[in-house]
């Protein structure tokens, strides 16, 4: 059990100070890193809290594809760092106070004996515990018109963005009618040549 | 022991980051989209962490949909990114004042 806490709280300090470094970071390809690893350390604590499945698929998901394509836009747009330090400081009243205010009041709603572990004992599961298997159980029965709900959202952000990016003056597609009407006598000329002769001592 | 409370603080903590990370980031929408994302992870941990201590798995069905719609979100927003960066030549957030707003 105590491994479990000291395990604890490496992560969830690893977590808030990624977190923090992601949002302070001048250079963008930096906090995207910075957002990975909050990531692995999100991965983490959902690991203790006995959703493996959710974890995993946060690793391979956000990890593996989404900020793959944050860096992938980031570099595309050629973004010049900015030296901002002024302007971080003129609203920095404005980040302290609300990081105060919703931590305030996060601690006085989190009062020790509102959510101790009196309250909420955690739930020993047996030996033969599959998250894997409950949460498909759930899943595919009482949430199978939402999960093909997902599953048309999905499709739909898939075609809203490549409509997005396609635009028409950057639009590279073949000409149809262009490629039909072409001859052979457009792309390949025949000539006629001399033989020529093997010139002495140039190999 | 870990409780719910530690949970609950160290989400509602990075919540709060992500938070005042809107709020301080003038320099480009990428920035912004990160902190959304990482508010969207601290109310996915604070769902996961009440799942554990009810010993109901609904909540992590919640966060299973809320990540479909967030990676959804991510992919929209930086494609209307790339488009706005065509048009204006920039993302900085201070100059993106064509609305007038």
């Amino acid at each position: 059990m105590l491994i479990e806490t000291i395990i604890f709280y490496v992560f969830a300090v690893m977590f808030i100070a990624n977190a923090t470094m992601v949002v302070t970071q001048r250079n963008t390809v930096y906090s995207a890193l910075f957002l990975v690893m909050t990531f692995f350390c999100a991965a983490a604590l959902w690991m203790m809290l006995d959703a493996e499945f959710l974890s995993i698929i946060l690793v391979l998901v956000y990890v593996g594809a989404v900020m793959t394509l944050f860096l992938f836009v980031i570099m595309m747009l050629q973004l010049e760092k900015l030296p901002t330090s002024q302007k971080l400081l003129r609203y920095l009243p404005w980040g302290v106070l609300i990081v105060a205010l919703t931590v305030g009041g996060l601690l006085y709603s989190i009062k020790p004996n509102n959510f101790s572990a009196d309250t909420f004992a955690t739930v020993a599961h047996p030996t033969d515990y599959s998250n894997i298997y409950q949460l498909g159980m759930v899943l595919y029965t009482h949430f199978v018109y939402p999960f093909e709900i997902a599953a048309v959202l999905l499709l739909v952000a898939i075609v809203s963005a490549i409509s997005l990016s396609l635009r028409k003056p950057h639009r590279k597609m073949q000409n149809v009618s262009n490629q039909v009407r072409v001859r052979r006598e457009d792309r390949i000329r025949l000539i006629n040549m001399p033989t020529e002769k093997k010139q002495e001592g140039n190999p | 022991m870990i409780s719910l409370a530690n949970y609950l603080i160290v989400s509602g903590i990075v919540f709060a980051i992500g938070l005042a990370g809107i709020v301080l980031n003038r320099k480009n929408l990428i920035v912004l989209l990160m902190c959304i994302e990482l508010m969207l992870l601290a109310v996915n941990t604070n769902f996961l962490a009440f799942s554990h201590f009810f010993g109901n798995n609904l909540g992590e069905v919640f966060v299973f949909f809320v990540l479909t719609v967030a990676a959804a979100e991510a992919a929209i927003g930086l494609a209307i990114m790339v488009v706005l960066y065509r048009n204006h030549n920039t993302i900085d957030v201070e100059q993106l004042d064509s609305l007038k707003g």
